[in-house]
């Protein structure tokens, strides 16, 4: 079966910097796809490549990305004009500013139906209301006539997911959704992601910084650090087997992870450095911070490899999966 | 949200992630309106929010001098100072004098550049010596503005309370007066010479200035190191001008620039209008008394007019590279 | 109706908020006409011709002009209070009836200069924020920049020599052709013939700013979050613009707008004396010529007054585009 979506080699050119490099994934029909990395890693501009909507300044230089039939790098601007909102849609990181304060949600609602269904005002108001319904906002025939500021960032954000699903997408890219809630609301958001994924068939492509979020919500990970891919696999086989030094750090600074951890069981270990220290490395990006690195590390940008079924990894010294049944992440 | 945190993840800026962080409907973004902050009309200045950062010197000056526009301005702006101040030497005698035959066109006489007038007086002459009465009026009546507005906006913004109460009362009345049209009353009871224009001026400038220091004061109030030099036991007097006022000059320097124009073309219309001082020669008078005659001999309007609008319009570009120069911000326009 | 509810409840509160401007305004009007040389007895001994010292005390004493000055303030009061400004010999006709005679004159000049400005000022300023950066931009800001620069009569006479003296397409000075009998549809063509002219001076000033501000508030709004959901949706770079981002940057420049009217006032003082234009500038500047102090406070009183009316209208305005307005 053919991918819904996918992105080979795809480069994202700045005047002054190549944020992301030679990045390749797919995602199938109804599947999540989580992208984990840390601010800077170029997950959220890849995102943003997928809209085409990208900042004026970046270029995309080289790659694909295959939607269908269609190469999105190559689509002009009225193709890319029907594709998004219908086929492919996005909520964003902010609810509290991505609606416009000054139309009622259920204006900002049918507006995406009457631009590509066509319909009429009254209809694509009833058509808001049932959206309303869907997202789980109480009382939808009162909030449609409601302004943004008087939801809260969990409702906005809920609102945001009806404009997004409106046109019952093939794809819906969720940019760090609920990294501005509240924890008790982030759960119940996800969760309503999750049931709309299943119920419309749509794929997801999850991007956050959360592992927490992966574990419960992807069907794959791809780990990017400093604008490449560095692991991919799935949830289980990353959580308890971490190949790459980036990820085994990145979950070693993850307590959610462990049911029953408490602060004075040990130390949660931060990885030291930050990310800014891969700029101008020549070699492998995660070398200035890695604890494992080699003389050799410094040469060139590692490959990625194939460790084991459905998997691949940016690091040629990596231990055996099999060797270390628990990575050393969990056992601090 | 910091458990799963990895480094900075937050690649917002700081006041979205404090807006972001009301999960209850929040109105509070509305109280005050979204911070406009990216104004760029010569006026809008006195609306700006007053979180202005402050900029090294050094770098400013730098941002400044690589304008071409904000040079180009600077440079008229010392020609005509340097005119100002030479117009006695160039031309020692009276400019209202008659020297020679009535309506010469500019080029007419070599004696003549610019022509003279129905009165047979030197145009040229007028416009060298007009120079020194638009940039008096204009820098005093600013200067003067400006102090009584930075006192009376610091004196609000710092103290607060009931002193607030009534200061910002008494911006408002006068915000609410045209302005022009006080003027005018102003000039017209006092009897018009240098020094009323001057005043008069200076009375209806100084409250936006007022206004734009207050807000200044009430934002840098709050920080750290005013409060570090409160807790100290600094006096009041020295935490307004050695700690606060410093960090506020920004946007009243940017301010000045364009109160300086405003009062130089406020000038040129009340002495248009015949409240100029009588005693001395003015762009504005000369556009005045060449109104009548703007039939035939149009060059006597069009010449003074040119003056006041080649002057204003260099103050305006310093106003404007000023601008782009002490606030980062505005630079960033795509 | 929210929407209605929202704008009640902002002019309440304007209004409540103008009560002690209008207070404070009207006593510092009282106090420049004590500063005034002459009082209403020199004034009217002065028309008599002449007038011994004996009379001019009876007089003083019948209009109350030697009482103290608190007490003056309160008769001042008191005939604001029956709408009366006072009376002005040289017309020999109350300043009210005066002002009213005036105000509508001023009032088409200062609306139709408003319009054109701001209908300008939104055009160019959307241009200038669409080509940010590259020429048209430049250009266009330059331009903007020379429009502020310049002082409002004297573009006035410089149109009148191109438009009236050289070409003789637009009357020089003057509201409509003098004894003209139109009627209907050619006579308000008339009359928006001697209103080009007099509308264009006062409006440049206007359209620089009000580009600027637009220019300024689009590109602001052009970089928050909600315009990239509307791309997100699959709108046209039109639609974004005239549906999401024009409504949010016309809320500063309606604010500014308000602001505005006061100077605009002033300015229309200045234009109305090149074009001898019958409003309540011309009115002033007679009023200064002849040392009319009366007409002249009243004309001060009224402005401000407008002023503070045009300032609650803006504020409706505002309440009408910004929904977060008066929802506390």
């Amino acid at each position: 079966m053919a991918a819904l979506l996918q992105v080979d080699n795809l480069t994202i050119r700045f005047p002054r910097a190549e944020p992301v490099r030679n990045l390749s994934f797919e995602i199938n029909q109804g599947e999540t796809l989580a992208i984990v990395g840390e601010s800077g890693s170029g997950k959220s501009l890849t995102a943003l490549a997928l809209m085409q909507l990208l900042p004026r300044a970046a270029q995309i230089p080289n790659g694909r990305i295959a939607f269908g039939e269609q190469d999105l790098t190559k689509l002009n601007a009225r193709g890319m004009r029907q594709l998004r909102g219908r086929d492919i849609a996005m909520i964003f990181q902010e609810p509290m500013t991505s609606l416009n304060p000054v139309m009622t949600i259920g204006r900002q609602i049918a507006e995406v139906l009457k631009v590509h269904e066509k319909l009429s005002s009254k209809a694509a108001r009833e058509r808001a209301i049932e959206l309303l319904k869907l997202v789980r906002i109480p009382a939808p025939e009162k909030r449609v006539d409601d302004y943004p500021h008087q939801l809260s960032g969990g409702m906005r954000q809920r609102v945001m997911i009806a404009i997004a699903v409106a046109c019952k997408p093939k794809l819906l890219i969720a940019d760090e959704p609920t990294t501005a809630l509240d924890v008790t609301i982030q759960a119940q958001v996800l969760d309503l992601l999750d049931t709309l994924r299943r119920e419309l068939q749509m794929a997801v492509v999850l991007i956050t910084h959360d592992l927490g979020v992966v574990a419960q919500w992807a069907d794959k990970v791809v780990v990017m650090y400093a604008g490449r891919k560095v692991e991919q696999a799935l949830p289980d086989d990353l959580f308890n087997d971490p190949l790459h030094p980036y990820t085994r750090g990145l979950l070693a600074a993850s307590p959610r992870l462990k049911h029953d951890f408490h602060y004075r069981d040990g130390a949660l270990t931060e990885i030291p450095g930050s990310i800014v220290s891969a700029v101008g490395e020549t070699g492998c990006p995660f070398r200035p911070r890695c604890n494992q690195a080699r003389a050799s590390c410094g040469h060139h940008v590692p490959q990625l490899i194939v460790p084991a079924a459905d998997r691949l990894v940016a690091c040629p010294f990596t231990t055996s999966s099999k060797a270390v049944p628990h990575a050393a992440a969990l056992s601090h | 949200m910091s458990t799963t945190d990895i480094g900075n993840f937050n690649s917002l800026a700081a006041g979205r992630q404090a807006a972001a962080e009301h999960e209850v409907p929040a109105p509070s973004a509305a109280t005050d309106g979204p911070a406009w902050s990216n104004m760029k009309a010569p006026d809008a200045r006195s609306q700006q929010s007053a979180a202005v950062v402050i900029t090294n010197g050094r770098r400013a000056l730098k941002v400044f001098l690589s304008n071409p526009n904000a040079l180009f301005g600077t440079a008229f702006l010392c020609f005509v100072i340097i005119v100002a101040l030479i117009a006695p030497i160039l031309y020692p005698d009276d400019p209202l004098s008659m020297v020679g035959r009535p309506f010469l066109w500019p080029g007419q006489n070599s004696a003549f550049p610019l022509g003279t007038d129905s009165l047979g007086r030197d145009v040229l002459a007028g416009i060298l010596h007009g120079s020194r009465i638009s940039l008096f009026v204009g820098l005093m009546a600013t200067a003067l503005g400006l102090t009584f507005g930075v006192l009376v906006g610091s004196t609000a913004g710092y103290f607060g309370g009931w002193i607030d109460d009534v200061l910002v009362r008494l911006i408002e009345i006068f915000q609410t007066l045209p302005s022009f049209v006080l003027l005018v009353v102003l000039v017209a009871i006092a009897q018009p010479s240098a020094t009323t224009v001057t005043l008069a001026i200076a009375i209806i400038s100084w409250p936006t200035v007022a206004r734009l220091t207050r807000a200044e004061f009430r934002a840098i109030r709050e920080k750290d190191y005013v409060v570090a030099a409160r807790s100290l036991g600094y006096g009041h007097a020295r935490i307004i001008f050695r700690e606060i006022l410093p960090n506020a000059l920004p946007p009243i320097i940017v301010t000045s620039s364009v109160m300086v124009a405003t009062a130089i073309l406020m000038e040129s219309a009340l002495s248009f209008m015949g409240l100029g001082d009588p005693n001395v020669v003015s762009w504005g008078s000369m556009i005045g008394t060449g109104r009548e005659l703007v039939r035939t001999a149009w060059y006597l309007t069009a010449l003074p007019g040119l003056a006041i609008v080649f002057t204003v319009l260099a103050l305006n570009l310093i106003g404007d590279g000023l601008n782009d120069a002490l606030n980062p911000r505005f630079s960033q326009d795509r | 109706m929210p929407a209605l509810l929202r704008i009640g409840r902002t002019l309440r509160r304007t209004l409540l908020q103008a009560i002690p401007t209008i207070l404070g305004i009207v006593i510092l009007n009282f106090f420049l006409l004590q500063l005034a040389p002459g009082d209403a007895a020199d004034v009217m001994a002065g028309e008599a011709g002449s007038a011994t010292a004996e009379s001019m005390a009876a007089l003083r004493s019948r209009f109350g002009l030697d009482n103290p000055v608190l007490v003056q303030l309160g008769h001042y009061l008191n005939n604001l209070a029956h709408f009366s400004l006072g009376f002005s010999p040289r017309y020999g006709m109350p300043v009210a009836d005066l002002i009213a005679q005036r105000l509508p004159g001023t009032l088409t000049l200062m609306a139709t200069a408003l319009v054109i400005a701001i209908l300008l000022g939104v055009v160019l300023g959307s241009l200038m924020a669409t080509f940010a950066g590259r020429i048209p931009d430049r250009l266009l800001s330059i331009f903007s920049l020379l429009f502020y620069s310049i002082p409002s009569f004297w573009i006035g006479l410089m149109l009148i020599v191109f438009f009236s003296v050289k070409l003789g397409w637009l009357p020089s000075g003057g509201a409509g052709t003098i004894g003209s009998r139109l009627t209907g549809l050619p006579a308000i063509l008339d009359k928006a013939r001697y209103m080009v002219l007099p509308a264009t001076s006062l409006a440049l000033f206007y359209v620089a700013i009000y580009a600027r501000l637009t220019r300024a508030s689009m590109l602001e709004v052009k970089n928050q979050d909600f315009v990239r959901t509307a791309y997100a949706k699959g709108l046209t770079p039109f639609g974004v613009t005239a549906r999401h981002i024009l409504r949010n940057a016309l809320i500063p420049i309606t604010t500014m707008a308000g602001m505005h009217i006061g100077g605009m006032l002033g300015g229309a003082v200045v234009v109305e004396t090149v074009y001898s234009w019958p409003g309540l500038g011309r009115l002033a500047f007679e009023a200064v010529m002849g040392r009319d102090f009366t007409v002249l406070l009243g004309i001060l009183l009224l402005s401000s007054l407008l002023v503070i009316i045009a300032n609650a209208a803006v504020d409706i305005i505002h309440a009408w585009l910004d929904p977060r307005i008066g929802a506390r």
